[in-house]
């Protein structure tokens, strides 16, 4: 009797032990899948289709992830995160990336103790107002009412564009985009605001998209990318180098249909072989074996074929390249050497 | 002699601790107070250690650096240059005058739905029980967000009040407006105020006009109040009650309104300007969506606590007053409910608690409260996580503790006395 109180107090005392500190890396390994933190719904960037799978601009860097380092494309966990949730996702280790339209910004990457790894979309905050309105310009819009979700970097922006223009606005607070653009289309709100790639994402989903129009104003710079909690930096450089073979797939030339042909055997660029594994010993220095750049490209195409895929003009989105088109084509992608 | 030699005085062993009846609870005790606090230890450590690995600290300077959002229901003035501090003083306002408002409909429509539930009306207590059935076995989250989507869908957008043929109208002679994104309702204005006054080095203020007008009506009341017990007094030596109704009418409401004559009284009414209406006081949809849910969602429980009160008084006490030649009106008001409030108060209270508590659903539709400011935008921007949900939650507990001690004051005061 004696002894088994003293045990169970023992064992009490025991759970303060915690958890040892694994490496992102072995811990996804190990468990054989990769858990992503995305949106909980945005077209084109991350929302779950037909068959519940999800689809989107996003979601490709997390397959790309997924099969540099599990092999799979497929073997990702999704998890929604909603603007409020998303670093406490991450910093609490729920989730082991987060691709969410996530702006790039002094505090989060210093302050929150987060890292970003290079931006996969260059985005600003715009406004869309319905056509009918008949406004031409964000700087005619004193008074109006402006649905807005929480949490974000836009609620900043909106405070900061309407004070420094000297003229009044409303905020509506929502907490999800899709609570911000139902409100929108109750006319419960006069604008929606968020990046300019989320309105013509949330335009695509509307009735008749011709009846709304995005205002010219590009009222913030709103650099987007994946993200990782600080501290782990060999799961980090996996993030960004996987980004940046995305990236500079398209700039070399390689793509989903012809990587198998140029990993099989070394082509006369050497930038191309020491990527794909033909050359150097590029994988085996990030904990990841040579052919860990075929697997992500195979996965879903190069930067340029997921941007048409997902977001080109020839989605239901509809965006140009723009400042996302490659730095030779006059945008800003510009991807560090493979050497 | 050698019996005494024989009894040994009895000697204290560790095994008496668990097994000699005269130790053990005692024992039991400590080591559940050891085990509590150990895992109590075990949990801020924990804290600490995980904190100390992901590079974090805690730090509360962010309450007075500038919050950078705007907020739409301000009871103070705050704009986006204010402290996170101040952000968080308004979100603790709006979740008072939510909880108010809401506290105030929900006991009228509960007393009203629970004492109609016990009427011999048979459609009448039909309708109260399905009523009382439907709002509190739903949750209340779909009913906010059920009300919030009918007012935000139904009700006419601003614009089509606009034109020389206009689709919707405004209500009450010109003075309401009901709109998707809220009510206009007129606002009491003064030609004539007192201007305001600063507090706290000016860091908020005050109405003149409101302080001497809540002291003119408190001072009425008191007055009243007096005239009252004088009246008793009277019954009470000769056996006639004077009549005082009108006098305590007029002390009432005479000094307020001359006073309000006086600092010019007049409505402000809201008036359709650029995109939204503009003047009057706004009471934003989702203020309505949560007061119309918390009360309906409160008031079901509110109805069953009145219902269980009255029928906790003996029947007894119905038939005695009525044989005492009582009419039943007055029965249920000075004989029953007295009665019955000494069982509906505990309860009641923990119901105004959970009204409170349950107003932190508010960001499900935007509103600003505790849990939208503190707890979520300035969460969000600064990334404080543990310090601000740890303000949050001492604030919640602050308010609950504040309101469960001034209705058990009041329970105990207007105690009866037991024979």
């Amino acid at each position: 009797m004696k002894k088994s109180l003293f045990i169970g107090a023992l064992l009490a005392l025991g759970m303060a032990a915690t958890t040892s500190g694994a490496s992102t890396l072995e811990e996804v390994k190990a468990r054989g899948t990769l858990n992503c933190g995305t949106s909980t719904g945005v077209a084109g960037f991350s929302l779950p289709d037909a068959n519940n799978v999800y689809q989107g601009f996003d979601v490709a860097i997390c397959r790309g992830i997924a099969a540099a380092v599990l092999g799979d494309p497929m073997a990702v966990e999704f998890v929604p995160t909603t603007g409020k949730t998303r670093f406490t996702a991450l910093s609490s280790g729920e989730v082991d990336v987060l691709s969410r339209t996530t702006t790039w910004t002094f505090s989060r990457d210093v302050d929150l103790k987060m890292d970003f790894h290079g931006v996969n979309y260059y985005d600003g905050q715009g406004f869309m107002v319905p056509r009918s309105l008949g406004v031409t310009s964000a700087k005619d819009l004193d008074g109006a009412t402006v649905c807005i979700q929480v949490g974000t970097t836009t609620e900043l922006n909106l405070a900061d564009f309407f004070r420094v223009n000297g003229i009044t606005y409303e905020p509506v607070p929502t907490e999800k985009s899709s609570e911000s653009r139902s409100l929108y289309q109750a006319e419960a709100c006069d604008v929606y605001t968020t990046d300019a790639s989320g309105l013509a994402s949330a335009r695509s989903t509307f009735a008749d998209p011709s009846a709304h129009v995005i205002l010219p104003e590009i009222v913030s710079k709103e650099p987007l990318g994946p993200v990782t909690r600080h501290g782990d930096n060999q799961w980090g450089d996996i993030v960004r180098w996987t980004l940046n073979a995305l990236i500079s797939a398209e700039e070399l030339g390689i793509t989903q249909a012809n990587v198998a042909e140029m990993a099989a055997a070394p082509t006369n660029n050497p930038e191309i072989n020491r990527m794909l594994g033909t050359e150097g010993n590029l994988g085996p220095m990030l904990g990841l074996d040579k052919d860990w750049a075929h697997r992500v490209i195979a996965a879903e195409g190069n930067y340029g074929e997921i941007f048409e895929k997902y977001l080109g003009v020839n989605t239901q989105i509809g965006l140009e390249r723009g400042l996302n088109a490659q730095w030779t084509d006059g945008g800003l992608l510009y991807s560090p050497p493979f050497r | 002699m050698a019996q005494h030699q024989d009894f040994k005085k009895p000697t204290f062993e560790l095994s008496m601790l668990l097994y000699d009846t005269r130790y053990r609870s005692t024992s039991f005790q400590v080591i559940a107070l050891i085990l509590f606090f150990s895992l109590i230890w075990w949990l801020v450590n924990n804290t600490m250690s995980n904190l100390a690995i992901t590079g974090k600290d805690i730090d509360f300077s962010f309450l007075v650096h500038e919050s950078n959002y705007d907020i739409n229901q301000r009871l103070l003035e705050y704009d986006s240059r204010s402290s996170h501090g101040r952000a968080a003083v308004l979100g603790v306002l709006n979740t008072l005058v939510l909880s108010a408002i809401g506290c105030v409909t929900a006991t009228i429509l509960g007393v009203f739905v629970g004492i109609a539930r016990l009427s011999k009306n048979w459609i009448v207590a039909r309708i109260m029980t399905v009523h009382i059935e439907i709002f509190r076995n739903v949750p209340l989250l779909l009913w906010i967000l059920l009300i919030m989507s009918m007012v935000a869908h139904s009700f006419p957008v601003p614009k089509h009040f606009r034109g020389a043929d206009p689709i919707a109208t405004m209500k009450l002679f010109d003075s309401v407006a009901l709109t998707n994104r809220g009510f206009y309702i007129p606002e009491p204005l003064f030609s004539n105020g007192f201007g305001d006054m600063g507090f706290f080095s000016n860091s908020f203020y005050i109405s003149i006009d409101l302080i001497v007008i809540l002291a003119i009506l408190i001072g009425s009341i008191w007055a009243s109040g007096k005239i009252k017990a004088r009246a008793k007094r009277i019954q009470e030596e000769t056996g006639i009650r004077p009549t005082t109704w009108y006098l305590r009418l007029g002390v009432i409401f005479i000094p307020t309104i001359l006073l309000l004559v006086y600092l010019g009284f007049y409505l402000g009414y809201p008036e359709l300007k650029g995109f939204n209406f503009k003047g009057g006081i706004h009471l934003r949809n989702s203020l309505i969506a949560l007061w119309i849910a918390l009360s309906l969602y409160t008031s079901a429980f509110i109805a069953e606590i009145v219902r269980s009160g009255i029928l906790a008084v003996s029947k007894g006490q119905t038939e005695a007053a009525g044989a005492l030649g009582i009419k039943p009106n007055v029965i249920m008001a000075l004989v029953i409910l007295p009665q019955a409030l000494k069982v509906i108060v505990p309860p009641l209270i923990s119901n105004y608690l959970n009204l409170t508590k349950n107003s932190s659903l508010a960001i499900a539709v935007g509103y600003m409260d505790l849990t939208g400011t503190l707890m979520g935008i300035t969460l969000n921007q600064t990334g404080r996580e543990l310090e601000t949900l740890l303000l949050g939650m001492s604030i919640y507990l602050t308010i609950s503790l504040l309101i469960s001690a001034v209705i058990n004051w009041y329970n105990r005061r207007n105690d009866m006395v037991e024979r």
